[in-house]
């Protein structure tokens, strides 16, 4: 019996050093949204979770966590990066071959296994769709465990939808509903015009034995789960994932506190009970 | 007759002994850290002997106010807690995590060398103890462990002194933290300074402090000096400059997040982030990257930070908190309640440093119980 190896204390590297990796494809998902592929330089990708994230560090400028959007199966993992601040715009400028570095993957994912037997309702704002997206992966790779699925995305605008491409072969499965949705669209847009939380009464799911998944911003969030509360869904069925600024992912920096969780471990992905109370006040 | 039994072993030291002890620490190799003048305040700094110690000196703190004062007495521990918390050799405010080398092969990232220094800390208070206790759980006792931390608090060697003299920002028998030292040093000192003796009770705490003893020249203490020792904390106990009252705490603050009170006390913080710096429990920390001019090396530095910075909760899109007000109930709705939730323990030790270095003197205990005073009655569940 091997005990020595098998705590996670003892085993590998110090949290906050980096592992390199090499950015092996850029893609250009939205005018200031990329998606990076990136595979590690020595050994193998870590396992992860749906709904996790890594940190990714571009040499000389900073850190920023990021989450896991997809993953190959040659051994790398897939960000989706928005251009939004000076590590962002960093990583989202990044060419291929660069190298970067990597730590995680940290916190909590998506508890897809326990919604097994139950409608499964999905809904993505913006970026929000990222994180989601291997949760999503995950339910139809195992479709016959499930329910219904139903899954909700919005954006800003159709220029802004995230993954069409992705999301063409869902919308094609006659077992999956999917509804999407704009804030603001021009002529030529012939798909449905309004917020994404407007979706939820149109979706089919049985309120009492359904699981939703969550991510956007954080108004777009509240909304959602307002809409979804009203739907009859109970607190503990419906799972967000949160967003805070995070510097070590470990529990140590202090600036990802929502209350008493650390979303760095105790998130992103929580669960709305535990957490509604602090969901409502402002600056929290 | 025999002294009344006791838990721990005890000896008595005179300046002598005291003397010994530091140089023995400093002969075993170890870096002997504790207090002493500067700038006007009594803070934590290398100990050469005896004469490094504030002889003489106490202070006089209130809320906003920190002065030296002269005793009428050689006292060399009479005086509570200064501007310094020992988390400044345990959780550095400046260290450096990682460095990068790129070149023409990869990307390689390498940790520092763990430095080989151990401290011995002379004159940890009680309240202190505690502090130490608390962030051991945040850097030990998650999933991750922080080792160079853990390093440095594995070698450390405790001197703890029984305090002699209340602040007049103390609050540890609130916090029932204070003022006996009751565990977690190797050895522990009280001061009993008399028209006609000045000597330490010695208690030891650990293996590495009985050994130390050995190598000191004392003495066999008696009953009398167990009830001058017991008479000394007993007096710092009854003379704390504040209290707080416990009872609900964290329900009070978790329940109040919307509390008036709150934009009274915004109305007075300046958001300096003084209180965090001087808190001995406070744990948050940023991170800076630096690199070369040719863009081969870079590192990554840790620093102490405070959430009292609009930084601090910055998201894409502007802070999370913008106001004084929700950046000073963060703090304080942390401290006293929902570190309860994360770390078992209340992170507040009662040590009245927050109150004494806030600049327009902001007292935590007031601001509680005003609170407390006017808060709606909590409904019935």
């Amino acid at each position: 019996m091997s005990m020595a190896t098998t705590d996670p204390r003892a085993a590998g590297p110090a949290p906050f050093v980096p592992q390199a990796y090499r950015v092996e494809e850029v893609t250009r998902e939205l005018a200031d949204t990329v998606s990076l592929r990136l595979a590690p330089l020595d050994g193998a990708r870590p396992d992860f979770r749906p709904g996790q994230f890594n940190m990714l560090w571009a040499f000389g400028v900073g850190e920023a966590a990021i989450s896991i959007s997809d993953v190959e199966t040659d051994g790398s993992f897939v960000h989706t990066v928005r251009a939004v601040g000076a590590v962002s715009g960093a990583l989202a400028g990044l060419e291929v071959g660069t190298r970067v570095g990597l730590r995680g993957p940290f916190g909590t994912g998506w508890r897809v296994a326990e919604a097994r037997g139950a409608d499964v309702v999905v809904v993505a704002g913006g970026l929000g769709l990222a994180p989601l997206r291997p949760a999503i992966q995950a339910l139809l790779a195992d479709r016959a465990r499930y329910g219904r699925v139903a899954i909700l995305v919005g954006a800003r605008s159709p220029e802004t939808l995230l993954y069409p491409e992705a999301l063409a072969p869902w919308q094609r499965r006659p077992d999956v509903e999917v509804l999407v949705t704009v804030d603001h669209a021009g002529a030529d847009w012939a798909g449905r015009v309004g917020v994404v939380p407007g979706l939820v009464p149109r979706a089919a799911f049985d309120a009492d034995d359904c699981v939703a998944l969550v991510c956007g911003p954080e108004v777009m969030m509240r909304f959602t789960v307002a809409a979804l509360r009203h739907a009859g869904v109970a607190a503990e069925r419906i799972h967000v994932s949160m967003e805070r600024n995070m510097k070590c992912a470990v529990g140590w920096c202090g600036h990802c506190q929502f209350g008493p969780a650390f979303v760095c471990k105790d998130g992103p992905v929580m669960r709305y009970d535990a957490i509604a109370d602090l969901f409502s006040i402002p600056e929290v | 007759m025999e002294p009344e039994p006791r838990a721990r072993t005890t000896a008595l030291i005179d300046r002598r002994g005291l003397q010994a002890l530091i140089e023995a620490l400093a002969d075993e190799g170890y870096r002997v850290v504790g207090p002493t003048r500067r700038d006007d305040a009594i803070v934590y700094d290398d100990l050469a002997d005896l004469d490094d110690l504030p002889a003489g000196w106490t202070e006089h703190q209130e809320a906003g106010r920190y002065r030296l004062v002269a005793r009428d007495d050689q006292a060399l521990f009479g005086y509570a807690v200064g501007p310094h918390a020992w988390k400044r050799f345990l959780h550095p405010p400046v260290e450096t995590l990682w460095t990068a080398q790129r070149d023409e092969h990869g990307l390689t990232f390498r940790s520092p060398e763990p430095a080989e220094e151990r401290f011995a800390f002379l004159g940890v208070r009680a309240c202190e103890l505690q502090a130490i206790a608390i962030q051991d759980r945040v850097f030990l006792e998650g999933p991750h462990v922080d080792a160079g931390y853990g390093a440095r608090r594995r070698e450390a060697f405790i001197v703890a002194v029984n305090c002699g003299e209340a602040g007049g920002t103390c609050f540890c028998v609130s916090m029932q933290t204070g003022p006996r030292a009751e565990s977690g040093f190797d050895l522990a000192l009280t001061e009993l300074l008399e028209a006609d003796r000045h000597d330490f009770l010695v208690e030891v705490g650990s293996p590495a402090g009985a050994a130390l003893l050995e190598r000191l020249p004392h003495r066999k203490a008696g009953g009398a000096d167990h009830r001058a020792a017991d008479a000394v904390v007993a007096r710092t106990a009854s003379r704390m400059g504040r209290e707080l009252e416990t009872q609900g705490l964290k329900a009070l603050l978790q329940d109040n997040p919307e509390h008036p009170r709150w934009d009274d006390v915004a109305e007075r913080c300046l958001t300096c982030g003084n209180c965090t710096m001087v808190c001995p429990t406070c744990f948050c920390t940023t991170v800076e990257d630096h690199s070369d001019l040719a863009g081969t090396r870079a590192e990554r530095v840790r620093l102490w930070d405070s959430c009292f910075t609009l930084d601090f909760s910055y998201l894409h899109g502007g802070s999370v908190r913008q106001s004084p007000r929700s950046r000073y109930r963060q703090w304080m709705t942390h401290k006293l309640a929902s570190w309860i939730d994360q770390f078992g323990t209340s992170g507040c030790v009662g040590c009245g440093r927050c109150i004494t270095w806030c600049p327009t003197g902001i007292d935590i205990t007031e601001e509680a119980a005003v609170i407390r005073a006017t808060a709606p009655q909590r409904r019935d569940p």
